[in-house]
């Protein structure tokens, strides 16, 4: 620790570097001026959330926060508004203000409540807290090992460890349980810092007791606990290893205040934890779209030719694209959708593809491929549209500042990483970014790259089709259907969660809501795969239905949501179908749906009168919403080009 | 730097920190003389300074502070090297 104690001040600089990847303000203090002196609250506020999206140091977070606080906003359309509490068992209220900032970044107005020094124990069960009356919808538990293990003597038997150990992450267990069930809370566990020193050198890993080794198992059995119990996790101690201990911590200010996140990190441990908020909403990013020369390869293929460009062996640069074309390729593995936007002619662009033996991605891994000479926030737009996913899904990456700058400007819901000069850097800037943060790991992710190679031969089947009628019927269709089952919790948590379109009512629910709907056996849930002959597309639709507490044979429609990649297969009109069948034999004779307008739902707008559903004139409490009714007994099933293969029997 | 450019500049960074313009630092202001200046916000100055000057101060220092001018003096210490 002393080398890296002697040199504090490179340490700070690198903190103030940790977020390279976003721009810099081009004037920081005229910028937040010019923000607050905006006409309305509103305009303020988005003035504000453009600023979030730059490189901002540890002042400037706490000066952004503090006009954010002044702005004195409750709601405004287009931002979500978030409860969190932070429980430490150190000092924690220096986090707040960066977990603010970082949430308006994502278009979260955050409200935190910060939990006593030390008190995280007897907040969480004393339900006269101040933290039951906050009522949190998250819930970060961001502890210090010290808290946890400080009793174990390094003379520890292996026994003894692993009761100390078992006694801690049981403590947790019970604080995960009180935090869900008190508040129904998504619970974030932060990992545990290894701040132990060195006791015994590179021995520490094999001695039960050494306070090094102690803190990496407790880690290991924490994430294992936590994975069991839905509660997700805030690795601090994988990204200390990235950035450095001493880039975390700083003994200083742990001993002058007990600070055990240095303040100068705390830019960094805000963006953290509003990743995992975001990826629990459905806010992280979907699709990464490359360029191509001097971006995939070294070079310009157009010029240098398919023999002329860097790529793979021989050259640390060609070895350098080769490394990102990896890192894609993993990406699109976990289910990130790749595409292409390049000036370029689009034979010679493919050729590349087709051709370059050293090219690790192949053209097949490309969803939306725009190689063409069009301005790019075009192109931007047709990869948006013939993926049917929205603009703010994606990142787009390019060496050329001239175009970031271009795609900034006019399409500011992209993503766009300030991209290293060094190409070296290239994977480690992206993967810093963090822009593809995830909670869970669906069978549906590892699929969606062959889906969307499916969805591509779909096309061209409907391009050759006679008509839409003719093309549906060529699909033969299935849909497997059935009540939700315990293995399929995460898939159904993350479709109600990232589906923006499709969705009339656009409620977000926790895996434990969920869990809780599988449970009690009240309420109709049903969900939908839908097969064709290309291929297996995946748990694509999910419906809950409510019996209404005071009329129990009409049945509300609480959540219905569909994945984008099955629009117009009339899946929806076969899903209704299956839905009044499973609903009559609970005893319902009516439905009740209801669309709530947003940003992004528009595509719904329409859905329940071409259902057959009238209007209900009863008002509503949200406004521009609009509530629907169907009479069971005059429901004329929808003809459909759709099979049934029910999975298990419902109702 | 003389001692009034740090003092002008730390006079700024408290001054954001507090959000109050009114804040005029001299070099023998004392933390209980400015309202608000509570441990939380003694943290944050320090951090800021560090990050402004680029100097990290020893935590001896931090903990016995007299006034503003024991914080310029050893900025300026600092800043000339060991």
């Amino acid at each position: 620790m002393s080398a890296n104690v002697s040199n504090p001040i490179q340490i700070l600089r690198r903190v103030q570097n940790m977020m390279d990847w976003l721009p810099e303000p081009s004037d920081f203090r005229r910028d937040l001026r010019q923000s607050l002196e905006m006409a309305s609250s509103a305009d303020r506020l988005h003035a504000l959330a453009r600023l979030a999206q730059h490189r901002l140091g540890f002042l400037e977070t706490i000066l952004l926060d503090r006009a954010l606080g002044r702005l004195c906003v409750e709601r405004v359309p287009g931002f979500s508004n978030v409860r969190l509490a932070i429980l430490g068992s150190a000092t924690v209220d220096h986090l707040a203000a960066p977990i603010r900032v970082a949430g308006l970044r994502r278009n979260l107005l955050m409200e935190v409540h910060v939990g006593a020094y030390g008190q995280y124990r007897q907040e969480l069960l004393d339900s006269a807290s101040p933290l039951h009356t906050f009522c949190p919808q998250i819930v970060l538990l961001s502890l210090t090992a010290r808290a946890a293990i400080d009793d174990v003597p390094v003379t520890a038997t292996a026994d003894e460890a692993n009761a100390t150990l078992g006694r801690a992450i049981d403590e947790m267990r019970v604080l995960w349980t009180k935090a869900q069930e008190a508040f129904n809370a998504t619970v974030i566990q932060q990992t545990f810092l290894n701040v132990a020193e060195p006791l015994f050198g590179s021995h520490d890993r094999v001695v039960s007791g050494a306070p090094a080794r102690l803190i990496a198992r407790l880690n290991d059995q924490l994430v294992e606990a936590a994975s069991a119990h839905a509660v997700s996790i805030l690795d601090l101690a994988r990204r200390s290893e990235r950035d450095g201990l001493n880039a975390w911590f700083d003994a200083t200010r742990w001993l002058q205040g007990k600070f055990e996140i240095a303040p100068q990190a705390a830019p960094m441990y805000g963006e953290l934890v509003a990743r995992v908020v975001g990826a629990e909403r459905g806010l992280s990013k979907k699709c990464l779209v490359l360029d191509l020369d001097n971006t995939l390869w070294g070079g310009v293929v157009g010029d240098d030719g398919l023999d002329g460009i860097v790529l793979g062996d021989g050259s640390a640069v060609g070895e350098a694209h080769v490394a990102l074309q990896r890192y894609a390729a993993q990406l699109r593995d976990r289910g990130v959708i790749l595409a292409v936007c390049s000036k370029n002619d689009p034979a010679i662009a493919e050729a590349v593809f087709h051709h370059h033996p050293e090219m690790v991605l192949k053209r097949s891994d490309i969803a939306a491929f725009c190689a063409n000479w069009d301005d790019k926030p075009e192109n931007l737009e047709v990869i948006a549209h013939q993926l049917n996913i929205g603009l703010d899904s994606l990142v787009f990456v390019d060496d050329n500042p001239a175009e970031r700058a271009r795609v900034r400007e006019s399409l500011p819901m992209v993503a766009v990483p300030e991209m290293p000069g060094d190409v070296a850097q290239y994977v480690g800037c992206l993967a810093d970014a963090g822009y593809f943060e995830a909670v869970a790991f669906t069978p549906e992710d590892r699929q969606r790259g062959d889906q969307y190679v499916a969805n591509a031969s779909r096309t061209d089947a409907q391009k050759s089709a006679p008509s839409l009628d003719a093309f549906l019927a060529g699909l033969e269709m299935s849909v497997i259907f059935g009540p939700f089952q315990a293995v399929d919790l995460n898939r159904v948590t993350q479709l109600i969660n990232k589906t923006n379109q499709f969705n009339p009512t656009t409620r977000r629910r926790t895996a434990q809501d969920v869990s809780r709907f599988l449970a009690t056996g009240r309420d109709l849930t049903l969900q939908f795969r839908l097969v064709d002959r290309f291929g297996d597309n995946g748990l694509v639709s999910a419906m809950i239905l409510r019996p209404d507490p005071n009329v129990p044979d009409l049945f509300e429609i609480d959540t219905w949501v569909m994945s984008c990649r099955v629009f117009g297969r009339q899946l929806e009109m076969e899903v209704m179908n299956i839905a009044v069948e499973a609903a009559r034999l609970r005893g319902a004779r009516a439905f009740r749906g209801v669309y709530i307008p947003t940003a992004k739902n528009g595509v719904v707008s329409g859905l329940y009168p071409r259902l057959g559903f009238s209007a209900d004139p009863r008002p509503l409490a949200t406004s521009g919403a609009s509530g629907w009714l169907m009479c069971l007994a005059d429901y004329v099933p929808l003809g459909t080009h759709i099979n049934r293969k029910p999975e298990v029997s419902v109702g | 730097m003389t001692d009034q450019e740090i003092l002008g500049a730390c006079t700024r960074i408290l001054q954001d920190l507090l959000s109050d313009d009114s804040i005029a630092l001299t070099m023998t202001t004392e933390r209980e003389d400015v309202p608000n200046w509570d441990s939380l916000a003694y943290v944050s100055f320090i951090v800021a300074v560090e990050i402004e000057f680029g100097v990290k101060f020893p935590v001896a220092d931090v903990e016995s502070f007299s006034d503003v001018g024991a914080v310029v003096r050893r900025i300026k210490a600092l800043m000339a090297g060991p």
